[in-house]
């Protein structure tokens, strides 16, 4: 996974509550494999019409913002499914970082896990921001995550994210190579877990817990 | 006195491995996954690796699975290869599956509780958000996405930060005809589709004890649309008696072992919530949403609101796209609204309580518009002929389908056309959801019903037989 430590670049306002992950990735294009391309089906529904072209009304679709590599959102970004290609979605078109007052939980999670970060700020940094990228759509956008800061023209704002997040991606950490470090503490836990629950394990099924 | 501890606290010190940088590496009782999860499988093959613990993982073919022709081959090939994908990689892993063609198959989240396979006490995970539904049974159980289900297969374990806490109580009665989809629609109007971000939800009161293991699944399920990153029933003597004699479920010496832990799965008096709501059972209408997301919702007995009333001017613009995404107009009554069409289906609603109370309303009426009934599981199917709900589904007009996750979120070919309103019982109403350019209203099963009969959104109290 890729760092993120900070980031200058143009940023895109998408001030709408409740852009669920099935606006950012529709479902019918859960099935395709990740090769890198996912950009292109990013907010389809949303950039382009019934019959494939696009929207001009979208924000996205505007010059600059066509090239933003930030997004600012409102409130609940990236609730409800699941579905880790709303992640790569963003990542494959060339955003590196959302800022909004809330995301959906799941969202949150798999942004980090895919080198996505994910700003909280208040719903009043929100609308003044995004007040001010929609009169000079031009104004680029700092995000430096080490300090933990927003810079815009002459907005600056401290944003929060939570730490354990906030380390994996200074880091471009892989969790799967970390949890390894810890083998030794999940073979214990297992061999005293099968003592004290017995009855955890499927009645029927034959299962390695032995 | 040790300090008393919530429900919640305790199922996470049960399945704590170790602590690092404000995180707990939890350990994994179950693990479901579906066609979905092939992003998952592949990062396994480039690892070389395998599951870590394939006894523990169950497969279940739902999201893609065609819901009509199930004895003929999967016309679609993309389709097709995503079911044998599951098949395959399932294999290759020696993991239990419930394929097309087994007796067992259906929706994840109506299966897992179904065999016995979510128990009291688990920590339940899968590549889903409405994994929340197995919280129903005191289970500590949350949705993720591909990284986390990776993890899951290579180490049968994850990192998590401890969510804060919030109980919702939900005190009274409930009238005739309502349900756990009004209450749950009822407290997202209330807090917000974000309204529990960040929050491990405790549902607790005398309305919810009276739920039964049905409602409280619709319940929990719905939990993840008031963005919570669990729901969570304490288990009683209706979970326990549900229990009994599933495939899966503890039996003899270890049920009995079982009960000495599942008994202590509570909160315990005083502890401490972090938040805390309260519901009145009695206030609770039969509830419709109007917008694009579920926390856009109504009694039944609303209007669509009115932009220009709205003081946030945030708020306003949002009512204001979703209303004409929605094809409504301000202050139109909520039972005004024709529909094209109806979907009684989804994790969220198709268990046979819930197909028994839709019948009820539809037995000896039409309905005006066409519509599909997908049954939550091919169990629940095979017990709803038995009872002859298919033939009061079919003699209504209705179609009835195999399993699967159908129109709920339309990957299988089940869609609602560009345009065209549903009555759904399902969980999520935002654009696009059935299909693109489709208008998704959710209410319960009755609803639906209801408004099938009636060709638009309808209270379905008058239409209740008395008994």
């Amino acid at each position: 996974m890729e760092k993120f430590t900070r980031i200058t670049a143009t940023a895109c306002p998408l001030p709408a509550e409740n852009i669920d992950t099935d606006q950012i990735l529709p479902a019918r294009y859960l099935k395709l494999p990740r090769k890198g391309e996912h950009g292109k089906v990013l907010f389809y529904d949303l950039r382009f019409d019934a019959a494939g072209s696009e929207r001009p009304d979208f924000a996205l679709n505007r010059s600059p913002w066509r090239e933003a590599k930030i997004i600012v959102g409102g409130r609940n970004f990236g609730g409800g499914s699941s579905r880790e290609a709303a992640v790569y979605a963003l990542y494959d078109y060339g955003i590196r970082c959302v800022i909004a007052p809330s995301y959906g939980d799941i969202f949150s999670q798999n942004a980090t896990k895919n080198g996505l970060l994910t700003a909280v700020v208040t719903e009043a940094e929100g609308r003044t921001l995004t007040a001010a990228l929609t009169r000079e759509p031009g104004l680029v956008v700092t995000v430096d995550l080490e300090a933990q800061s927003i810079v815009c023209g002459d907005l600056r704002y401290q944003f929060t994210i939570d730490p354990a997040r906030r380390t994996r991606l200074l880091n471009g950490w892989d969790d799967i190579d970390l949890t390894d470090s810890f083998r030794d503490q999940i073979g214990a836990f297992k061999a005293a877990d099968v003592r004290r629950r017995p009855w955890a394990s499927p009645a029927t099924a034959a299962t390695r817990r032995d | 006195m040790n300090t008393p501890l919530t429900l919640f606290d305790k199922l996470w010190s049960t399945h704590a491995i170790v602590e690092r940088d404000g995180e707990t590496l939890l350990w994994v009782d179950r693990h479901y996954v579906h066609e979905g999860s092939f992003h998952a499988f592949s990062r396994l093959a480039e690892r070389g690796a395998s599951v870590a613990e394939p006894g523990l993982t169950f497969g279940v073919t739902d999201h893609y699975v065609p819901t009509r022709g199930r004895n003929k081959p999967i016309p679609n090939p993309e389709i097709a290869r995503m079911v044998s994908q599951l098949e395959k990689n399932a294999a290759d892993q020696n993991i239990t599956l419930f394929g097309l063609n087994d007796r067992r198959q259906g929706i994840v989240h109506v299966v897992g509780p179904e065999l016995g396979l979510t128990l009291p006490g688990l920590l339940i995970v899968c590549g889903d958000s409405h994994t929340s539904t197995h919280g129903a049974f005191g289970a500590f159980a949350f949705g993720i996405g591909a990284s986390e289900v990776a993890h899951v297969l290579l180490t049968q374990t994850l990192w998590q930060k401890k969510p804060k806490r919030m109980r919702i109580t939900v005190d009274g009665r409930l009238s005739d005809g309502l349900g756990a989809k009004d209450i749950a629609l009822a407290i997202i109007a209330n807090i917000g589709a974000d309204g529990a971000s960040g929050h491990a939800i405790e549902f607790a009161g005398s309305a919810i004890r009276a739920l039964s293991m049905e409602g409280r699944m619709t319940l929990c399920n719905m939990a993840i649309e008031a963005g919570g990153r669990c729901g969570i029933v304490a288990p009683d003597a209706t979970t326990f008696d549900y229990l009994k004699d599933r495939e899966f479920s503890p039996k003899g010496e270890a049920l009995d072992r079982a009960m000495q832990d599942w008994i202590d799965l509570k909160s315990d008096t005083g502890a401490q919530f972090e938040r805390e709501v309260s519901i009145d059972a009695t206030a609770v209408a039969p509830f419709v949403t109007w917008g694009t997301s579920p926390e856009d919702a109504l009694p039944i007995d609303a209007s669509v609101p009115d932009p220009a009333r709205e003081q946030n001017p945030e708020r306003a613009k949002y009512i204001r796209a979703a209303i004409d995404y929605m094809g409504l107009s301000a202050g139109k009554r909520l039972t005004d609204i024709t529909i094209d069409r109806v979907f009684i289906g989804s994790c969220t609603n198709a268990r046979i309580e819930d197909l028994r109370a839709a019948a009820a309303i539809l037995a000896g009426r039409v309905s005006k518009v066409p519509g599909l009934v997908s049954p939550g599981s091919s169990s629940v199917k095979r017990q709803a002929e038995e009872e002859g709900l298919d033939r009061l589904f079919r003699d209504a007009g209705l179609e009835w389908a195999d399993s699967g996750c159908s129109m709920c979120v339309g990957i299988n070919g089940d869609v609602v056309a560009p345009g065209a309103r549903c009555a759904s019982t399902t969980n999520r109403n935002f654009r696009g959801r059935q299909g693109a350019g489709a208008r998704t209203h959710i209410m319960s099963p009755a609803m639906v019903a209801a408004a099938a009969v009636s060709g638009h959104l309808a209270d379905m109290r008058p239409l209740l037989r008395k008994v």
